[in-house]
């Protein structure tokens, strides 16, 4: 049984320039141990999708309008305040994507990070403070001891993604829920952290969701991959399967976009026209518009994600038929 | 030299670290820049990269007079910025703009597109009022965004288009530098290739010169003419952008691009780092000569005494390791 399994969510927010459909029907799940990357447009709700889990979406104006997230028989999504406490924040932990909205500017990080561990273990302050220099330690903050003390803004950018590291492993969570974790380190930090979350993984099993738009951390880091569009998943592999041989024309375009595999001096690639509005209903593929394969056929109806081998699916409809 | 825009020499700029609430007690100093060299010639693209902390950002807020220097000079066209006027530095400002590291934090949630692309063009009476929609509309369309898009705000964007605001914000004076911090980490690779392609057309179509942060090694060899690597404060390695990431000279950018990540399973899975042993240095206690030596495979007795000065390897690199000749 998975240890964390998503079931058709929806998570819509209303505006006063009308509904966006910002997740609209994705399901996944995740084994203790493994590790799942989700990577895609900016904008197609990949931070909604977590934050829906987490219990984080403001409402309103947001509303989960359907949806499952079963994690140890627990419905995430329709359990009492006092499951939810039990859980989120201790065996479910989340790193956030933005470090200078989710660290309290007037808090010491010392306070911030015995906090969780206050709340949900029954530690005295004294062992809680050592914990959280050890995990500073950890995370390669040098220094610690005297850091811990210093507020937010006396950090760097990628001192202060760290610390929220610390604050999402520091109670041994069992789902790690990692939403651009490493995007303001340097690549040797960045491997460090790797290790660490690895380990870490090892150790107590922790099942892993990364969220990047760094391909090689995901080749290097992940079991599988999944891969969204405009508040879907249009294509879901094995990572090898995945770069070897993508089939949905979103996760081609998006593997031609990156810079590492394009000359120097160049104009790189782009994905031609711009990102969907997912405020109006889109009639077919949302990706049609800006697909270079696509015909009539795409624009009938909304693509089922559909397997074509039992670790490999997608949602490309003229895939599906055999014509490209 | 007539094509220098930017001239930095021996820039410091350290912060007191104090404990205690009310009665504040000096208990040290983070050295975050700490001696910087670097002359920018007029219309190049410079990357700066290195390991977190090291005080890129510091060093472009140093560059941009957001925090007081601690010694040095920062002299922009000629004109030394460390000891100007609060006016001259109004003027000084209209030639040297930065995009900010955090997107979501640096446009001000309250303001429109068009007041937050406006006001600088008051602020500086750039044009005569009634020109101010036309020429929105024009920025707005430099950086990509159209412009019926002006009485929107920040949350109403996605995080790429975000990124362009703080551009077009950024281009609004028409600026001779831009320092640009980080101002692609947070974007997928499609919306990142599209900021990259517009920012190397506007460095040549308006002869702008670009100091680039970021650590996506690829990204900066893509977009650079040269790359400057900072170790705790200092510049370590200095040369031709492809030239620097395919054959790194000073260890600790040796180290640096062994862990480039590749997008390639196959490739991912077996390939050997440089593991660098011991923690990053600290800036309160710098280790003594070469701040790289404890963790330095080749560190020898020597490189412990005196700070290496960067000089001249090639015509095109400056490197700062006395152990160069013996290692290579
Ligand atoms: N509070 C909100 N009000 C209105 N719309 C919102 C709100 N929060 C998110 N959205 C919308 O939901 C969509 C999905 O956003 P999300 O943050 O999940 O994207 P993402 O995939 O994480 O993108 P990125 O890679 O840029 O982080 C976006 O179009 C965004 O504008
Ligand atoms: N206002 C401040 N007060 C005290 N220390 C500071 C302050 N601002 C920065 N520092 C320290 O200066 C050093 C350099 O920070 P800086 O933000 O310049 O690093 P950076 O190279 O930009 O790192 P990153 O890649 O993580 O953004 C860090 O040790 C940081 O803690
Ligand atoms: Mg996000
Ligand atoms: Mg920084």
């Amino acid at each position: 049984m998975p240890l964390l399994s998503v079931h058709d969510l929806r998570t819509h927010f209303h505006t006063r320039n009308g509904i966006y459909r910002a997740v609209d029907g994705v399901s996944f799940s995740i084994e203790r141990g493994e590790t799942l990357g989700i990577v895609g447009e900016s904008g197609s709700g990949k931070s909604v999708t977590c934050y829906s889990i987490m219990g984080l979406i403001p409402q309103p104006p947001g509303r989960i309008v359907s949806g499952t997230a079963m994690f140890d028989g627990v419905d995430l999504l329709h359990c009492s305040p006092a499951e939810a406490r039990a859980i989120r924040g201790k065996r479910v932990a989340m790193i956030f994507q933005d470090p200078m909205t989710s660290l309290n500017p007037y808090l010491r990080i010392s306070e911030q990070l015995i906090e969780p561990l206050l709340i949900h273990e029954k530690i005295s302050r004294r062992d809680a403070l050592s914990r959280a220099l050890a995990m500073l330690d950890a995370v390669g903050i040098n220094d610690a001891a005297k850091r811990i003390h210093y507020y937010p803004h006396e950090f760097s950018g990628g001192m202060r993604q760290r610390v929220m590291i610390a604050m999402a492993l520091i109670t041994k969570p069992e789902v790690l829920i990692a939403d651009e974790p490493t995007t303001a380190l340097d690549v040797t930090v960045q491997a460090q952290i790797l290790e660490l979350i690895k380990k870490m993984q090892r150790e107590l099993g922790m099942a892993v969701v990364f969220i990047t738009h760094d391909l090689g951390v995901v080749s290097g880091l992940c079991d599988r991959v999944q891969v969204m569009y405009a508040g879907r998943i249009v294509e879901t592999a094995d990572t090898r399967t995945l770069f070897h041989a993508p089939r949905h024309p979103y996760t081609r375009a998006l593997q031609r976009s990156i810079p590492a595999l394009q000359s120097k001096g160049v104009e790189l690639y782009t994905i031609p026209g711009l990102p969907p509005d997912v405020s109006k209903t889109i009639p077919g593929c949302a990706f049609a518009p800006r697909c270079e394969f696509a015909s009539a056929r795409c624009t009938g109806g909304v693509p089922e994600l559909t397997a074509l081998s039992p670790t490999h699916s997608h949602a490309c409809l003229r895939v599906q038929a055999g014509e490209i | 030299m007539s094509d220098t825009i930017l001239q930095l020499t021996d820039v410091k700029t350290h912060f007191p670290i104090t404990q205690g609430f009310l009665l504040k007690r000096h208990i040290g100093t983070v050295k975050a820049v700490d001696g910087v060299n670097l002359t920018v010639r007029r219309g190049e693209v410079l990357g700066l990269v290195g390991e977190s902390g090291c005080g890129k950002s510091t060093l472009a807020r140093t560059i941009l007079q957001l925090v007081p220097t601690t010694g040095g000079t920062v002299v922009l066209n000629g004109r030394n910025l460390a000891d100007s006027s609060a006016r001259e530095l109004l003027a000084a400002r209209r030639d040297l703009q930065m995009v900010f590291q955090d997107p979501y934090a640096s446009l001000n949630p309250r303001m429109t597109v068009f007041a937050t692309l406006a006001e600088p063009l008051f602020v500086h009476g750039v044009c005569p009022p009634a020109e101010v929609p036309a020429r929105v509309a024009e920025l707005m369309r430099v950086v990509g965004l159209a412009p019926r898009f002006m009485q929107k705000y920040p949350h109403e964007f996605s995080g790429g288009q975000r990124q362009r605001i703080a551009i077009a914000r950024a281009l609004a004076l028409e600026p001779k530098v831009i320092v640009a911090d980080e101002p692609v980490s947070a974007l997928d690779v499609s919306i990142q290739a599209q900021i990259l392609n517009l920012l190397a057309q506007l460095t040549k179509q308006m002869n702008l010169t670009l100091i680039f942060i970021a650590h996506d090694l690829s990204v900066v060899k893509h977009i650079s003419d040269r790359i400057a690597v900072m170790y705790l404060g200092k510049i370590v390695e200095l040369g031709l952008a492809a030239d620097v990431i395919d054959r790194p000279r000073h260890p600790y950018t040796r180290a640096l691009v062994s862990a480039i990540p590749t997008p390639n399973p196959d490739i991912e899975r077996n390939r050997q780092r440089i593991v660098l042993a011991g923690d990053p240095p600290s800036p309160i206690n710098p280790p003594s000569g070469c701040a790289f030596h404890p963790r330095c495979a080749y560190a020898r007795a020597e490189c412990r005494n005196a700070v290496p000065p960067l000089v001249a390897d090639s015509p095109d690199r400056e490197v700062a390791c006395v152990r160069l000749s013996e290692i290579s």
